[in-house]
């Protein structure tokens, strides 16, 4: 187990290496050089030149990747363009609102659908079951942005429920955080469900056809602990990494979602700073997610085998 | 292996309703032009922000555009753009399967870090990215999102071909005399084809899904080209006077992506039994 575990940590290593290289490739390949965009257009070469040599940008390339990782490393993201302001505290501020929206949909969504999703496996084929599965295939197709944007014009508009404007606002903790997510929140936790749901179903229906299963039910057990003690522990791994990549996946397009309610968090953040060609915000927010987006996958990896222990072995 | 007729039907069923509304979504593309009773681009400035009434079916923008016509030749755009997006992801993602998969080795093991790496993204992130490097345009939507989805591409390719490439079949065309080339597409692609098309079909309602998501942060198509992202982009300040804006090109975009998992989903059935849910 232990083993395991210290393998996948060392497997981790040049994966985390690669999204830096990558990173650092794509910025480079849209800035030419940082240094000319940074001063502007009304800069001279002279001004140009002495930024390039005190940024290190006269170096070879690999010796700046590494100069550059070496400043990520103690927390050096640079500094913004349109405000000169360092990235990390502004991105990790951002990062905040972001990733409490995606946990707390997530989180909810699978306390939800997974119950859901052992129960429709049971009652395969019934009205239930084809019904529930109907459903969770019909929210899997509606796009984020555009349940969002309903949402927002029954509860927000017509019905009054949570704050429309009142989001920009809002986001200074306590009460007012939970009116100020609520709304992305049911949309991601919509989608989502029927995500979860069709995946535990799907495993959960395998296990049931297993041998171990019907001698359960032969031992006289109840249905209640067949399906709690015999089922849903073996059918859950799948659902696992499922759920991590839900979680990456969702950071990933949350700017979608934040756009529809004005939340100021990541996602809006770098698609405002693409607007403004503001590389080092851009690149501190990739880098941010695509790390996090590692680091869920890992921490589901190293996890895995407490649902399934066959894989650790 | 599934018996009985009740449970065949029920997938039937389910993949007939998704092909039927994927097959509808093409023909209004195809037919576009001949459907349309406006242009898309054409302005009616005495009807701006109209509800639906006969002169407009569907209603009006804020420019007093017809927005049956707009969803007509959007769905042309969103198709397009989704269609050229599968199919950049399986060329990238097939050739470079087929070459790790089968050559192993060093190029195998070059490959697979680098997808790994892309892997490393989620797919929407990584077209944000390459869309911050290359500018909004259709084209460069088409790159990004096409290089988003070729790392799971690749991924099934590999994976179907190494289980195959020690087959008895494959084995009898290299000792026939046949090249690696020759045998890699005549023997070792078709039948890694079917996970392939289950893949394509899915791969169909992401990129359509995907499209409209960038096109409504701005970052897609730009105006006045109409895409069902863009409108939806368009319409979010007009939300309480003209509701329709918003329902209309979510409609099309739900029910394009309906079909696509549908069908999806009962291709995954026949074709792929290993993947039966």
């Amino acid at each position: 187990m232990i083993r395991f575990i210290g393998l996948r940590l060392v497997m981790a290593v040049p994966t985390l290496l690669m999204v830096t290289v990558a990173v650092f490739v794509m910025m480079r390949l849209v800035t030419g050089d940082p240094a000319s965009v940074m001063l502007g257009e009304l800069a001279t070469e002279d001004m140009v030149a002495r930024l390039r040599e005190s940024m290190g940008l006269d170096k070879p390339l690999p010796q700046q990747y590494l100069l550059w990782i070496g400043d990520l490393v103690r927390g050096d993201f640079g500094r913004s363009i349109s405000n000169n302001q360092p990235v990390l505290p502004v991105i990790l501020e951002r990062f905040r609102l972001s990733a409490l929206i995606v946990i707390v949909a997530v989180t909810l969504a699978a306390l939800i659908a997974v119950p859901l999703g052992l129960l429709t496996a049971w009652r395969q084929g019934s009205v239930w079951d084809v019904s529930t599965v109907a459903a969770s295939t019909l929210f899997l197709s509606l796009p984020s942005f555009w349940l969002g944007l309903m949402i927002l014009l029954v509860f927000g508009l017509k019905l009054g429920w949570f704050p429309v404007l009142g989001t920009v606002g809002a986001i200074g903790g306590g009460w007012a955080i939970v009116g100020a997510i609520a709304m992305p929140v049911l949309t991601l936790l919509l989608i989502e469900i029927g995500a979860i749901l069709r995946m535990t179903r799907a495993s959960a229906v395998e296990v049931l056809r297993q041998e171990y299963i019907t001698h359960a039910r032969a031992k006289g057990l109840s249905e209640a602990v067949v399906l709690r003690r015999h089922t849903f522990p073996n059918a859950f791994a799948p659902t696992w990494t499922l759920i991590g990549l839900i979680l990456g996946a969702l950071l990933g397009g949350i700017a979608v979602v934040e756009t529809v309610f004005t939340i100021p968090g990541l996602g809006r953040l770098l698609v405002q700073a693409i607007f403004e060609r503001d590389y080092p915000v851009v690149q501190g927010c990739i880098l941010l997610i695509a790390l996090t987006y590692v680091v869920i996958n890992l921490v589901v990896d190293v996890t895995y085998p407490l649902f399934d222990p066959r894989v650790a072995t | 292996m599934r018996s009985g007729g009740q449970g065949t039907s029920r997938i039937g069923l389910a993949g007939n309703i998704g092909g039927v509304l994927a097959l509808a979504v093409v023909a209004v593309a195809v037919a576009g032009p001949l459907l349309a009773p406006h242009g898309p681009m054409a302005l009616d400035l005495r009807a701006r922000l109209a509800a639906p009434y006969p002169g407009h079916l569907l209603g009006t923008d804020e420019f007093g555009r017809d927005i049956l016509s707009r969803l007509i030749f959007g769905a042309r755009v969103s198709i397009l753009v989704a269609l050229s997006t599968v199919a950049v992801a399986m060329v990238v993602g097939v050739g470079f399967g087929l070459l790790a998969g089968y050559l192993r080795g060093w190029t195998d093991r070059i490959i697979g870090t680098l997808n790994d790496a892309l892997l490393a993204f989620p797919g929407l992130l990584l077209a944000l990215g390459i869309m911050a490097v290359a500018g909004a345009s259709a084209g460069a939507m088409v790159l990004a999102l096409g290089l988003a989805f070729a790392p799971a591409v690749l991924r099934v390719t590999r994976s179907a071909v190494l289980s195959l490439r020690e087959r008895e079949f494959v084995e009898a065309s290299r000792v026939m005399g046949n090249s690696e080339g020759i045998t890699m597409w005549r023997h070792v692609l078709p039948n890694a084809l079917a996970p392939l098309i289950v893949l394509a079909t899915s791969m169909f309602g992401w990129a359509i899904l995907a499209e409209s998501a960038l096109s409504f942060l701005g970052l897609g198509v730009p105006p006045p080209a109409p895409s069902w992202g863009n409108m939806l982009a368009a319409a979010r300040p007009y939300i309480q006077e003209a509701p329709w804006l918003i329902v209309l090109p979510g409609l099309c975009i739900s029910a394009t992506l309906l079909g696509a998992n549908l069908l999806g989903d009962a291709l995954r059935d026949l074709l792929d039994p290993r993947m039966r849910t």
